[in-house]
């Protein structure tokens, strides 16, 4: 078995894609990570009503703590310039604005950008659709970050959804532990892969045809 | 020009039962928990719950003695929850005595999902007074099941219905007197939408201030929507005066602090 990439190095690679200036929401799960490693002067917003604020607080510093500063994914925050406050109707205004750049994990995404990100597994009627449904349908660009397959070795990337939607035509970017796929109108476009894979392997574990593009190179890390 | 102060019980005198009753959810900021207490002890039944998440208490409290604040000890009062998340300690018990999903199987509870985005604007909709509005989001999702949906300058949408909640419980940082309210981070949240909407707002505080005390340029929810406010006890542990001991005794636990800054795991919660 080639070695995958791991969770921690695919969010490092999505948060590449965001550059100073840009104002974007991490999903829980994978995106969260990339909290770390986004460039200075990217700004983070939470979807409970905050943007611009700093680092996370560590198991270490713990009693720099704040309750009040606390981000979607139950995480306390720590306070930087520039940081401002409101409240959760501003905070989806602004999500649905076409301002703010996305990163969100997923289930499955297909050629065409549609996106599965709920696990509706057990049966429906649990809701677990949070704000993503929002966030993808009003992102300036939406980063998919997640796995290449299945923990059950099935890939993500396919032709056609067979899990529940959440949003329809949606996802830009999608960074996984084997590649970098950009989402066009001629499809699934093969930006980058894996060290030590080819684009054979990674379309070998693609369901959906990918493009190849002109300028193919591997990930840089 | 003081009645609008008095006690979480005296506040929770009007809620009866079938009543639909407003809050937000959001882990240890801005949930109004120290109410549903007082709610949970007024023990009005057949309640339906509008809240933006479903969550239990975090771990670990219950085993250093704290009462649980979360909005599943309401459970048993519950015939409805209309949420954009429910946790899933929340639907599977672990650990839990009553949960979610038990009530949903067994036909006790219904549960209706939504978005974040989709239930705020449901509420600001009930604060204008509309009929409902045309939503773009959740086409061909569960979301749209059910609904009415609209062709509109070649775009379909959803129909979405307002929510005017009998009684909305809002939790601030301080209000005075008139009922003012200013809050802090993101404790915000949908709190002032709630109060925006509810037909009785109660909320909670750290502190009263008198009148004039509060800069006009601050507040956030202006007094005209808040009708009761209770004041957090001092000896209470989600008063300000408790806050710092129990932070030093729950994140001074090395076990509790390895759960809550635990790396985020890809996955749902």
């Amino acid at each position: 078995m080639k070695e995958r990439l791991s969770e921690e190095v695919i969010a490092m690679r999505a948060a590449k894609e965001l550059k100073p200036g840009d104002c974007c929401n991490l999903g829980i799960g994978t995106p969260q990570l990339c909290a770390m490693h986004v460039l200075q002067g990217v700004r983070v917003q939470t979807e409970n009503g905050a943007l611009g604020y700093g680092p996370l607080v560590t198991a270490d510093d713990w009693q720099q703590l704040d309750t009040d500063f606390i981000d979607a994914g139950g995480k306390f925050f720590t306070a930087a310039p520039g940081m401002c406050f409101f409240d959760m109707l501003t905070s989806f205004a602004m999500i649905r604005s076409g301002r703010l750049i996305s990163i969100l994990g997923g289930l499955q995404v297909s050629e065409k950008g549609d996106l599965a990100i709920h696990s509706m597994s057990e049966a429906d009627e649990y809701p677990q659709i949070g704000g993503a449904m929002d966030l993808a349908w009003g992102s300036k660009k939406l980063i998919v970050a997640m796995t290449h397959n299945s923990r059950d070795g099935k890939p993500k990337i396919v032709k056609k959804l067979s899990m529940p939607i959440s949003a329809k035509e949606c996802v830009n970017i999608i960074v996984t532990d084997l590649a970098v796929i950009e989402v066009t109108p001629e499809g699934l476009l093969l930006k980058e892969f894996a060290p030590d894979w080819t684009p054979e392997e990674v379309q070998s574990q693609t369901e959906a045809r990918l493009i190849i593009a002109a300028d193919l190179k591997e990930m840089e890390l | 020009m003081n009645d609008k102060i008095c006690s979480a019980a005296e506040a929770m005198a009007d809620v009866h039962d079938g009543d639909e009753v407003a809050a937000h959810v959001w882990g240890a900021s801005g949930t109004p928990g120290y109410l549903f207490r007082a709610l949970a002890d007024r023990g009005v039944k057949d309640l339906t719950l509008y809240c933006n998440n479903f969550l239990p208490s975090p771990p670990g409290l219950k085993e250093l003695g704290l009462p649980d604040s979360s909005a599943t000890i309401l459970l048993p009062q519950l015939k409805k929850v209309v949420t954009a998340f429910a946790g899933t300690r929340a639907i599977r018990g672990l650990g839990q005595e009553d949960f979610l999903g038990d009530r949903v199987k067994s036909g006790q509870l219904e549960l209706e999902s939504t978005t974040h985005g989709v239930f705020l604007e449901r509420l600001h909709a009930g604060a204008m007074g509309l009929g409902g509005f045309y939503s773009p989001i959740g086409l061909d999702t569960i979301v749209e099941k059910g609904k009415e949906k609209k062709v509109i300058d070649g775009k379909e949408y959803i129909l979405e219905r307002p929510i005017r909640p009998d009684v909305g419980l809002v939790k601030a940082d301080k209000a005075d007197k008139l009922g003012n309210l200013v809050y802090r981070g993101t404790a915000r949240g949908a709190n002032p939408i709630i109060a925006m909407a509810s037909k009785l707002t109660i909320v909670e505080v750290f502190e009263i201030v008198e009148v004039g005390e509060l800069d006009p340029e601050m507040v956030v929810t202006p007094g005209i929507y808040v009708d009761r406010i209770v004041r957090i006890p001092d000896e209470d542990l989600a008063s300000t005066k408790q806050k710092q001991e129990i932070l030093e005794k729950v994140f001074g636990d090395p076990g509790i602090r390895e759960l809550v800054f635990a790396a985020p795991k890809g996955g749902q919660e």
